[in-house]
């Protein structure tokens, strides 16, 4: 009995120390957020932000800036379904090759993703592609493809983890009451994979929507054209004019927060058993 | 009928050779064998999901190895179910059918009369999420019959479920046999369950098969009577 008291107390306060220790650690990061995210918001009057966001040149960033952003998100989805379902669900030779082959550009600075695009466009056949289908370098569609080298990446990896995670028991189940692997796929596992996938694309679009260094190298920064927002950061501080590019700042601020909200509102609705 | 002759297998370390046995038409077989011995892996390759090395499988005279797992029109029902995350019971259970291009009133009257026959009729605007154990294996079990399949074949469907539902379950399997007349291969790990379901009894163990007699059975798993589910070709 008298040893029992003292051990007690000392596991009273280890757990104490424990749970200050962890929420202390956690709190560091959530502060550094909060804070920057609060001196944004007191840099300058919600009427200076307003009298910015008229300017015809942020307008077109934001336009440009969204279109460019949904279209990446959506090819992006569109390759990285397949791919993550191939490296979860097949064995097959070359299979960690390819799978180191997708994770390259999330490794990559992204200025050398720009210049790879560049070089891509000025072989033979980049030259050719442009010549008879579409100009791309240093025009929106470089903008498009730029973002989507790099967003597309990060959605393979998100869509091979949710694969992963689904038990292909299931669609194996589906196979043996007559599913094809096609009908299976698209009947069973798809929408087991939809919180997934509405994680992949948001992922997606928000590394589409800060892009900077390849747009910057590929598609160049000309007002008007193939300026993005962050394009339009750059630009604005590179001639002294903070309140413009904090206005920028502002906007891609709420718009990734608006599409985090609503696509984890949107992913909530198909719990996996 | 189902007629595996010289099945071998090979998954890494894992290997299983030689393995040949027969269940006559009709009859409820029970495979036993502590974990590990490959009776799921049997089970699996019956279905089509797992690749043999050699040997075949014949189900009612035709030869089903070589045949895609949704061709083989083997009902299965793995461990916990596996009951589709977002389709409502009644969606899984039209699946099959769904698949092979029945759809309507026919369908719905299917789901209804397998319903009906599991006791499952309630459960069908559900979805699996927050079902019981039981629960969800009467649903694996109405999906796995549905389209009338050939076989019938169930990996320790029963092993996660508490005593009483496992009563109330080896009652419902004595319902349906009674009903189909299904020819069915069952795989667990209790002799208990082996005896009070199995007319034939197997035992694998380091990859031999010997065959056991199963004790006194209860009159109602051998009583057959005609329904619309003693089909015995596959829709």
């Amino acid at each position: 009995m008298t040893g029992a008291a003292p051990a007690l107390t000392s596991r009273r306060l280890s757990n104490a120390i424990f749970h200050t220790s962890l929420a202390s650690l956690m709190g560091v990061y959530a502060v550094l957020l909060l804070a920057m995210l609060v001196a944004m918001a007191t840099f300058t009057s919600p009427a200076d932000l307003l009298r910015t966001f008229e300017s015809p040149e942020i307008r077109y960033a934001t336009k440009l800036s969204l279109i460019s952003c949904t279209i990446s998100a959506i090819l992006s989805l569109w390759i990285a379904i397949p791919a993550g379902y191939v490296l979860s669900r097949y064995t097959f030779l070359g299979k960690r090759a390819l799978d180191l082959l997708f994770d390259i550009p999330i490794v990559l600075p992204p200025l050398v993703v720009g210049i790879a695009l560049l070089i891509l466009f000025q072989t033979i056949p980049g030259r050719w592609f442009q010549d008879h289908y579409v100009e791309v370098t240093y025009r929106v569609p470089s903008v498009i493809i730029a973002q989507f080298a790099v967003a597309c990446a990060f959605a393979i990896r998100t869509m091979r983890v949710t694969f992963d995670q689904i038990d292909n028991r299931r669609e194996n189940v589906a196979r043996t009451l007559g599913c094809s692997r096609a009908a299976a796929f698209f009947r069973v596992t798809l929408p087991e994979a939809w919180p997934g996938v509405i994680a992949a694309g948001t992922l997606a679009w928000a590394r589409a929507l800060g892009e900077f260094g390849p747009i910057l190298v590929f598609s160049g920064a000309t007002r008007m054209r193939t300026e993005v927002l962050p394009t339009t950061v750059f630009l604005e501080m590179s001639v002294g004019d903070i309140g413009a590019a904090l206005a920028a700042s502002i906007l891609m601020l709420v718009a990734a927060v608006v599409v985090l909200g609503l696509t984890r509102a949107l992913g909530m609705g198909h719990p996996v058993a | 009928m189902i007629r595996v002759e010289g099945m071998a297998m090979k998954q890494g370390a894992f290997a299983l050779a030689e393995l040949s046995f027969e269940v006559p038409a009709s009859q409820y077989a029970v495979l036993m064998g502590p974990t590990g011995c490959g009776k799921t892996s049997v089970i699996e390759a019956i279905c089509g999901l797992r690749p043999l090395t050699a040997g075949t499988i014949t189900i009612d005279s035709q030869r089903i190895d070589t045949l895609d797992p949704a061709d083989r029109a083997i009902g299965y029902v793995p461990q916990d179910g596996a009951l589709f995350t977002t389709m409502r019971v009644a969606e899984q259970i039209a699946l099959p059918l769904h698949v092979r291009g029945i759809r309507g009133s026919k369908a719905r009257g299917r789901v209804d009369e397998i319903a009906r026959l599991l006791a499952i009729s309630h459960l069908l605007p559900r979805r699996p999420q927050g079902l019981s154990g039981g629960e969800r294996q009467r649903i694996a079990l109405a999906r796995a019959l549905v389209f009338h399949p050939r076989v019938l074949c169930l990996d320790e469907p029963f092993s996660a479920l508490d005593e009483d539902t496992r009563l109330e379950m080896y009652n419902v399997i004595d319902t349906v046999r009674a009903r189909t007349r299904v020819t069915a291969l069952h795989v667990t790990h209790s002799r208990t369950e082996a005896q009070r379901l199995g007319d034939l009894v197997m035992r694998l163990e380091d990859g031999v098969l010997t065959r056991d007699t199963p004790d006194s059975k209860p009159a109602t798993a051998r009583t057959q009577q005609e329904s619309p589910w003693a089909s015995p070709s596959n829709t």
